[in-house]
This record gives structure tokens, C-alpha cells and sequence, in this order.
């Protein structure tokens, strides 16, 4: 019941609410605000990402080096598999507007089928993303952290066409391990209120006698030179490296270490990519109601498919973030 | 319910016939683009590794390229191109601003700590 002011004559004149200036629905708009803050919320991790690679501009991870695999293939694909997940997603983005024009023309077959694509399109990208988190927390070379917590990597010369060029060495190939040298600490067998965890596959002793016994094995550190590459230490120099500040065994990434560099490196990829995974998988859940809408009718009865422009421009967000995190991770 | 579409990219350089051609259209533009940062990335020609403005060359091209991309991704997939310019300003402007306010402050205060590191009293130890 109209209790208070029931008329004051502007009813559909401009100061009374009867114009839209800006011609676009409450839930669109909202959904347009919602897309600002969370684009906001992006840039801040992104700025932070950039405020600590500046911090460390001379020793930061070379992200060709890190993301080189392609699953089913064995070999050295830089950027590769990244591009097939950023197309992806541009693609999910394409039927997704094209769901939403069928829309337009109430054609709720297409709708439907373009919807469907587009989950499936999401679905790649999420296995994908989960996949490439997978070869870079299992690591592919190992190397040692030192005291200072850098990190020192293993390869070797060998002639490529006639060009030296440095290639890395897993630890593996060449760490001697000695028998018996390390017990895991247990319980039962020592302190009973202490525990530890795993202990590293390699002791920094073990890798250390394996270098020496491999005279073609050099240690490349995390410092850039001029040329942009990692620089290799000379042999002496990496034997003493080694020996005086090696201190632990890393292989592949986690939030505490990173076998390819600076540890923020990878923290940064797990809180970034991880979020923006999160997006992804949001936004697969909801296209997967709007398409059960769809398919029951729902916006058929409604005459209006605005539900779907509105997830739709949440999805190409999601896309739009992708781009800048595929820029600031793989390309710069 | 057909709405209105503009159908034009480029300034008006490419018209599509539909909106549905539009679509491909841009999508054509936009793999085109990624397959030359993905070029650009895995052969990093030499001749883009000078520095401009204490980055790369190359690497301003990235962010160049990047900002073309998310600028067809928001205007036709998004389309934003046919929204009022009120509201275009209103999410455009502010995010522009904001973000490379943002940008600013933390690249410039990263530069800081860096050359702190490398040539104040504080030493990394190694």
C-alpha cells in the first residue's frame, strides 16, 4: 500500500525516475560494477607481482625456462601450451557472445548449444591451468637453495651446431648417494613429542660429491646478465659456491621454495593464476545454471535472455584478466 | 528484441555485415595478435632488446599488444560499443585512473628497493 507520498507528478518524466540515463538495466550495471572492483582487486596482485620483480629486476626467473612442457610431448615447447590456453579461453569468450546474440533473437537452440561450448571451453582451461600447476610444483631439474636463500642451478656446455650452449643437468644424473648417511627422524625412535618432515631426496654432501666427480658440470646462480641469460659460474668457483653456502636440496615449487629462482616467483603464480583458476571455475558454475535456465525455458517464458548477457560479461572479464596475466607471467 | 549493434572496427575501417561476422571477425584479430606475442616471446629478436624508458623494447610491445587485445575483448565482446558513453566513462575512466596510480606507485617503489639492495648499506647475504 502506497502509504506515504503516492503521487508527486514526475512519474515518468526525468527527476522522477521515468529515464535510464544510462540506458542500461539495474543488473547489468551492477554487474559492470562488480567487474571494476574486481578488476581492481587483479591489478592490485598484479602491481605487487611487479613491485617485487622490480625489487629483484636482476635475478627474477626467466618464464620461458620455467613453463617448457606440453603434455603428451616430451622435449623443450616454450609458450606453447600457454597459447593454447589463452586461445582457448578467447574462444569459450567467443561462443559466449554468440550465445548471447542468439539471445537476442530468442533462438534458445542456439543459445543452448553455444552455452554448452562454453562450459566445455571453461572446462579445458581449468584442467589445463590444473595441469601446468602440476609440472611446475613436481619441477623438472632440481637445485640448491643456499643460505641466503637463492637458488643454484646445474648444467653443462655441449656443442649445438658448432655453438657451446649451456644445458641443464637434472641432480639426479649426477648426485652420488651415499648409503645410510640421513635417518628419517620418527617418534618412536627419538624425541617422541618432535616431528619432521620429509627429508630432501639429496643431501647438498651428496650433490656436492657428484660435481666434483663430474669435471663438465658447472653451477649457474640467479643473477641476470647483460644479455638477459642466468650467469654460469666458473668451475672453481662453482665447486666453492657450493660447498660454502649450499644448504638444501629443492625440487620443483612450493610457497616456501622454488627450484627456478626467487620463491616469490612462485608464490605469486600460485596466488594469482589460483584466483584467477577460482574465477574460472565460478564462472563455468554459474554458465552451468543459466544453461539449465535455458534448457527449462526460463528466459524463453521471460522473453528475455539478459540473464545470459549478464553471466556473459562475467565470463569475458574472466578472459580479460587471463590476457593480463598471460602478458605479466609468460611474455614480459 | 534485436538490439543495436555497431558494427564497425578500426574507426570505421572494417564493416561487418552482421553481428555474428563481427564477432568472428575479432576473434580472427585477436589469435592474430597472440600468435605474434607468442613469436615475439619464444624468439625475442635482438633488435627489440634495447631499453626504452628503463624497460624493453620488447617488452612494451607486450604491453602494448596486451592493452589492444583487452580493448577489442572489452568493446565488442563486452560490447561496450554500443553502451552510452556515460556509462562507458564511468567503468573505463575510474579503472584507468586507479589501476596506474597503482601501477606507479608500487614499480616506483620497487625500483627504490631494488637500488637500495644493490647499492646501499644493505647486503643481501649469500
Amino acid at each position: 500500500m502506497n502509504t506515504t507520498v503516492a503521487t508527486t507528478g514526475t512519474e515518468g518524466k526525468a527527476w522522477g525516475g521515468g529515464n535510464q540515463p544510462l540506458n542500461a538495466s539495474y543488473g547489468k550495471m551492477m554487474m559492470w560494477f562488480f567487474i571494476v572492483s574486481d578488476a581492481l582487486t587483479f591489478s592490485g596482485f598484479l602491481a605487487a607481482y611487479g613491485f617485487s620483480r622490480f625489487k629483484f629486476i636482476d635475478s627474477w626467473p626467466i618464464a620461458d625456462e620455467v613453463f617448457t612442457h606440453v603434455p603428451f610431448f616430451h622435449g623443450n615447447y616454450p609458450m606453447i601450451y600457454v597459447a593454447f590456453m589463452t586461445f582457448v579461453l578467447i574462444m569459450s569468450s567467443v561462443t559466449m557472445v554468440l550465445a548471447v546474440d542468439a539471445g537476442h533473437h530468442l533462438n534458445k537452440t542456439k543459445v543452448t548449444w553455444y552455452m554448452f561450448l562454453t562450459i566445455i571451453g571453461g572446462l579445458i582451461f581449468v584442467g589445463s591451468q590444473a595441469w601446468e600447476w602440476g609440472t611446475f610444483i613436481k619441477g623438472e631439474y632440481g637445485a640448491v637453495q643456499t643460505k641466503g636463500g637463492n637458488i643454484l642451478q646445474f648444467g653443462e656446455y655441449v656443442d649445438v651446431d658448432g655453438a657451446q650452449k649451456f644445458k641443464r643437468v637434472a641432480v639426479s644424473d649426477f648426485a652420488k648417494v651415499a648409503e645410510g648417511e640421513r635417518a628419517q627422524h620418527e617418534s618412536k625412535n627419538g624425541l617422541w613429542f618432535v616431528s619432521e618432515g620429509s627429508i630432501p631426496e639429496y643431501s647438498v654432501d651428496e650433490i656436492y660429491a657428484g660435481l666434483q666427480a663430474n669435471s663438465n658440470i658447472l653451477v649457474r646462480n640467479q643473477i641476470l646478465n647483460e644479455h638477459g641469460h642466468k650467469t654460469i659460474l666458473t668451475r672453481e668457483e662453482s665447486l666453492k659456491q657450493l660447498k660454502d653456502n649450499g644448504k638444501l636440496f629443492v625440487q620443483g615449487a612450493n610457497l616456501q621454495v622454488n627450484e627456478y629462482g626467487s620463491s616469490l616467483f612462485a608464490d605469486f603464480f600460485f596466488f594469482i593464476t589460483g584466483f584467477h583458476g577460482f574465477h574460472v571455475f565460478s564462472g563455468v558454475m554459474i554458465n552451468i545454471i543459466i544453461f539449465f535456465n535455458v534448457i527449462l525455458g526460463t528466459y524463453e517464458k521471460r522473453k528475455s535472455y539478459e540473464m545470459v548477457e549478464k553471466v556473459g560479461l562475467y565470463w569475458h572479464f574472466v578472459d580479460l584478466v587471463w590476457v593480463f596475466v598471460f602478458t605479466f607471467f609468460y611474455l614480459v | 528484441m534485436a538490439q543495436e549493434h555497431n558494427l564497425a572496427i578500426f574507426r570505421g575501417l572494417v564493416k561487418f555485415k552482421s553481428n555474428t561476422q563481427k564477432i568472428w571477425g575479432v576473434l580472427v584479430f585477436l589469435t592474430v595478435i597472440t600468435a605474434i606475442e607468442v613469436l615475439l616471446g619464444i624468439y625475442k629478436p635482438e633488435s627489440l632488446m634495447g631499453h626504452f624508458l628503463g624497460m624493453k623494447i620488447l617488452n612494451w610491445i607486450f604491453i602494448a599488444l596486451t592493452l589492444v587485445k583487452a580493448y577489442y575483448i572489452t568493446w565488442d565482446f563486452m560490447h561496450m560499443r554500443d553502451e552510452k558513453a556515460s556509462l562507458r566513462r564511468m567503468v573505463v575512466w575510474t579503472a584507468v585512473f586507479l589501476i596506474c596510480y597503482l601501477i606507479f606507485i608500487l614499480l616506483q617503489e620497487g625500483g627504490y628497493v631494488f637500488d637500495v639492495y644493490r647499492d646501499g648499506y644493505i647486503k643481501r647475504d649469500f
